[in-house]
């Protein structure tokens, strides 16, 4: 079962963040079709925040066709995201952590070396809709 | 949809003062409602109306389609707990949940027991030996027994720790789960109301000074920053919460429904920390113009 967390410097709305959340699970292969979404009680009562945000978070999810309320017994996940990707993952890891190296070998700190990658990676993102 | 709580024009004085002027209001039922301004500003009053506990000089409030405190009917539907989560020092927990049970007709044994062993707390304890947290535990518990529609609560976490608080908000959150309950919370902590509210009311100065969804309160303000602009000089529908400027720069958080359309601003979303800061500072600034206009 995945557990919610919430990053309140994050400037991202708490609904997104749990929209996010599931989304990443299931790319990363933690949430598979058929598991259980923890229910909008269990939620609230671990990150104290108000259940309409949880509510509007699953019915995102919903509507994205990633989940589905059975009434009374919960929400599922229904499909999986992570199958044909998920193979791809290992070795773009390791070739991410050489590049890594090579980058403090550089002399570049954690900050520098994200705010190249983000940089770049819009800059990449912004050409492809271009 | 039915309210849980309308005023109109609801007013209370206290000798020459207002505490409350002018209040009208339409809440929703199903609502986390926080009640959000500076202290004197007039939360307990407005609370304290809707509980009952006080009589409008001016105006009227219905509360779940009644008059507050007209009888056992209404008392049963709304529990109050009032500030710093008022318990009797000489009584045990257990005492506390007999005196509730005599006092409601509604009272929910099972569920004020059941709550008070997972809080982990000796029923034999008194309530004078119990921590600020576990008082205020203990008060949320007697609330929640009643099996209110609606339950209000006055600055409930202001003295607890961060810790204290965090657990406080967790059990209220699934109480309001679980019971289907609207609430009304007043509170000073912003980021505590950001993430439990879904309706803001913030009072300043006795008067409401904005009042809605959350979702559409945050939908609807914008800041715009951009060349120096007289305020009179932005369109008639954008009402300006705040503004500041530089010798070259303004700033405004403004107030509308329609998409702005002017190049010259760049437009970004507010945090609702932002707007409530906003409405604060805004009716601060009309109290002190003077110096503000100096100030510039």
């Amino acid at each position: 079962m995945i557990e919610f967390h919430l990053d309140e410097r994050s400037g991202v709305s708490p609904y997104q963040q749990l929209v996010r959340q599931v989304r990443q699970a299931l790319r990363l292969g933690l949430l598979r079709e058929g598991d259980r979404l923890p229910t909008v009680k269990e939620v609230v009562a671990r990150l104290a925040i108000n259940p309409n945000t949880v509510l509007k978070a699953y019915r995102e999810l919903e509507h994205e066709g990633l989940v589905a309320a059975r009434p009374g017994v919960g929400t599922f996940v229904t499909t999986t995201l992570a199958d044909a990707s998920l193979a791809a993952h290992g070795p773009l890891r390791q070739e991410l952590r050489r590049w890594l190296a090579k980058a403090r070998r550089a002399g570049l700190d954690d900050e520098s070396i994200e705010a190249l990658f983000m940089t770049t990676f819009r800059n990449a993102a912004q050409e492809d809709i271009a | 949809m039915s309210a849980v709580l309308r005023a109109e024009g609801l007013g209370r004085r206290y000798g020459k003062r207002w505490a409350l002027s002018d209040c009208t209001l339409d809440i929703p039922a199903g609502h986390i409602v926080g009640l959000v301004g500076p202290n004197g500003a007039g939360k307990t009053t407005l609370l304290k109306l809707a509980a009952g506990q006080l009589t409008p000089t001016t105006g009227g409030i219905t509360v779940l389609g009644g008059s507050p405190g007209a009888g056992p009917g209404q008392l049963a539907k709304v529990g109050f707990v009032a500030q710093d989560t008022p318990t009797y020092a000489g009584l045990s927990i257990a005492e506390h949940l007999k005196l509730g049970a005599r006092l409601n007709p509604g009272w929910d044994d099972a569920l004020a027991r059941e709550r008070i062993e997972r809080l982990g707390l000796d029923p034999a304890r008194k309530a004078g030996k119990l921590s600020g947290g576990q008082r205020a535990q203990l008060a949320l518990t007697l609330g929640l027994a009643k099996r209110p529609e609606l339950l209000l609560l006055d600055e409930p976490v202001a003295a607890l720790d961060p810790l204290a608080r965090r657990e406080f908000l967790q059990s209220l959150m699934e109480a309001a789960v679980d019971q289907r309950l609207s609430v009304v919370l007043s509170s000073h902590l912003v980021s505590d109301v950001e993430r439990t509210c879904d309706y803001l009311i913030v009072l300043v100065d006795s008067r409401v000074q904005v009042a809605g969804e959350v979702e559409e309160l945050l939908a609807a303000h914008h800041r715009l920053t951009g060349p120096r602009r007289d305020p009179a000089r932005l369109p008639a529908d954008q009402h300006v919460v705040s503004a500041s400027h530089t010798d070259r720069q303004s700033t405004f958080l403004v107030r509308t429904d329609a998409p702005i359309h002017d190049p010259a601003w760049t437009v970004s979303q507010v945090s609702l920390e932002d707007l409530i800061l906003a409405y604060l500072h805004k009716s601060a600034a009309t109290r002190r113009r003077p110096a503000l206009e100096v100030q510039r």
